[in-house]
């Protein structure tokens, strides 16, 4: 590991690791998710077949693992931007923190069904 | 800086000096010289950190509208096709949605890993082609996706 990328732990350190490895996941997937959509261009076909695979179990679940990447770095960005421009922000940054995971966890129960809905009914029956 | 340099006990002494014999100037430490280098006098990195925060809000509303409709509402994935994107892209607002989405989410990322690659490649070589790869990669993404969106045709066949 090369030095000063790993310092003083807690709060503040694994939040900025967790919202380094969410934003290259995302970024990854974002590349990705262009070219598969670029597909409406070739043939209706072609995009209904590359879509048939976000359907499959496996990259469903990984569609909800992508949601969870997303609402994370969604809802620290936000602390982030507290921290940098509300006076008070550095002072609650590990409140804010806590309050990040609370929504996240609230929010990824919710979003459970909904978006494995598909792959619910294909494994369960409707 | 200054060629002249003054004996120690002389420097307390204001009288040793008057208009005719002014005092030596002494430069100040890290003065900017003509050989100072003119990229560092930019101001890049501090509005590509504001970039970050402005685009972040907005990428929040974005991308959060975004997945609630591709995967939450109506069926989740299930619902997805070519038919789906069609009736989407049927309204200029969608389409302006997703464009604005897809340029502000790849500078947002590509700025983000340009960090990350800044921090983690040490061997100037690694660090400059990884770079010119990222940057290759997101002129060619968004170029391809916003030729997409303008371009989308929903009789292709």
């Amino acid at each position: 590991m090369p030095a000063g990328t790993l310092y003083r732990g807690r709060e503040g350190m694994w939040s900025w690791v967790a919202h380094r490895v969410t934003g290259v996941l995302i970024f990854f997937f974002l590349f990705v998710h262009v070219l598969d959509t670029a597909l409406v261009r070739v043939s209706p076909e072609a995009y209904d077949d590359v879509v048939a695979t976000y359907k499959t179990p496996i990259v469903n679940l990984m569609e909800y693992g992508l949601v969870a990447a997303i609402l994370f770095h969604a809802l620290n960005g936000l602390r982030v931007i507290a921290v940098d421009f509300w006076s008070k922000g550095p002072r609650y940054q590990k409140q804010m923190l806590w309050t990040v995971v609370g929504v996240w966890v609230v929010l990824m129960a919710g979003a459970f069904y909904p978006v494995l809905q598909h792959t619910l009914r294909t494994l369960f029956g409707s | 800086m200054s060629a002249e340099t003054t004996p120690a006990a002389a420097v307390n002494d204001a009288s040793l000096y008057d208009v005719d014999n002014p005092a030596p100037v002494i430069e100040a430490p890290r003065k900017r010289t003509k050989k100072t280098p003119k990229a560092t006098r930019t101001n890049f990195e501090m509005y590509g950190w504001l970039f970050m925060r402005l685009s972040g809000i907005v990428l929040v509303v974005l991308v959060l509208g975004h997945l609630l409709i591709q995967l939450v509402l109506d069926g989740g994935v299930s619902k997805i096709g070519f038919a789906f994107v069609a009736g989407r892209w049927a309204s200029p607002f969608w389409q302006a949605w997703d464009l604005i989405m897809l340029w502000l989410a790849m500078l947002h990322g590509a700025n983000g890993l340009r960090t990350v690659i800044n921090d983690y490649a040490e061997r100037d070589n690694t660090r400059f082609w990884l770079k010119m790869l990222l940057y290759t990669a997101t002129v060619f993404t968004v170029l391809l996706g916003t030729l997409v969106i303008f371009t989308f045709d929903p009789n292709i066949r």
